[in-house]
């Protein structure tokens, strides 16, 4: 009766789904919304990169409940996990070519990130795929030398300081009696590095809190005492 | 461009069903980040290089890495014959 239902189930979706893409060709959308954005992003925001405008400038307060959800995912994730056992064994120290490779890898995966992140308004990417790939950066060590563990204090100040960065900047905008997270200041040229107003420190903060964030998660799960 | 659009969804199914098949964990773990990998090239040929970044950091990159901690966590990461 159960898989009869699932099948029916899966036969409908299929069919539903079918149905949506049957008069869309592939690799086409409706321009509704997009060609509006296309069109006055530019002269309203000065992000040469589109999505960055609308991530940050028409959809900010979006992106700080995206942050919000992330931080609860995160600290839901640590409380899971709980404190780890004070006896508890650590892994011993990688071979040296892990080590190796670790010391090679690190630094540039950290210049990748921060250029990411801090070209966030000009080419795609920005702050959230910027700041995965910091925490990425700094959990490789973790994996090298599980003896020496990252401090836990450094990483939440960071994450503290760079969401209240970001919301500060959102009531920057409120005192010049605009709306929470209204872009602020000059607009620049459009594709420079130094344009778009706000956006670019918005986006900076966005990375390092959710490096900072990431990172401690993945510190907290691979210090965690493992099942043999 | 069409045929290797096919190409792509083709391995991507087949690397879903081998998630399902596979016996060992780690393994199906690696076949789930092909998964993504796809989906990123997918959102390249389809113009949407923000999402490819985005689903090849988070989906391939981090959610793997976090995958396999957990396994690590929960004792199932090695191959135990069956």
């Amino acid at each position: 009766m159960r898989r009869l239902s699932s099948a029916l189930f899966l036969l409908g979706l299929g069919l539903l789904i079918a149905a949506i893409f049957k008069g869309m060709e592939f690799g086409t959308v409706a321009p509704i919304a997009g060609q509006l954005i296309n069109s006055a992003a530019a002269e309203q925001v000065g992000a040469a990169n589109f999505v960055t405008s609308v991530v940050l400038g028409y959809r900010g307060f979006d992106t700080l409940l995206e942050l919000t959800i992330l931080f609860t995912a995160a600290t839901a994730g640590g409380l899971v996990l709980g404190k780890r056992a004070p006896n508890a064994k650590r892994d011993p120290d990688a071979g040296f070519i892990l080590q190796a490779g670790a010391d090679l890898l690190f630094p540039l995966l950290v210049v990748v990130g921060v250029y990411i992140i801090l070209h966030g308004h000009l080419t795609p990417g920005g702050g959230f795929q910027g700041g995965v790939i910091l925490a990425s950066a700094f959990f490789i060590p973790m994996l090298a030398r599980p003896g020496t563990p990252m401090s836990h204090t450094a990483v939440s100040t960071i994450e503290g300081l760079a969401g209240a960065c970001f919301i500060f900047i959102g009531l920057l905008a409120m005192f010049d009696g605009e709306a929470f997270l209204t872009p602020l200041m000059d607009k620049g040229e459009l594709g420079a590095l130094l344009s778009a107003g706000s956006l670019p420190l918005l986006y900076l903060a966005v990375g390092l809190k959710v490096g900072s964030e990431l990172a401690g998660l993945l510190a907290h799960l691979s210090e965690s005492e493992a099942v043999d | 461009m069409e045929w290797l659009v096919l190409v792509i969804v083709v391995v991507m199914l087949s690397s879903a069903v081998a998630v399902l098949l596979l016996k060992d964990f780690l393994a199906a773990l690696a076949a789930f980040s092909v998964v993504s990998l796809g989906l990123s090239v997918l959102f390249v040929i389809l113009r949407a290089p923000d999402v490819a970044m985005t689903e090849a950091a988070i989906g391939a990159g981090l959610s793997s890495l976090l995958f396999a901690l957990a396994l690590r966590r929960l004792g199932l990461w090695r191959n135990r014959g069956q």
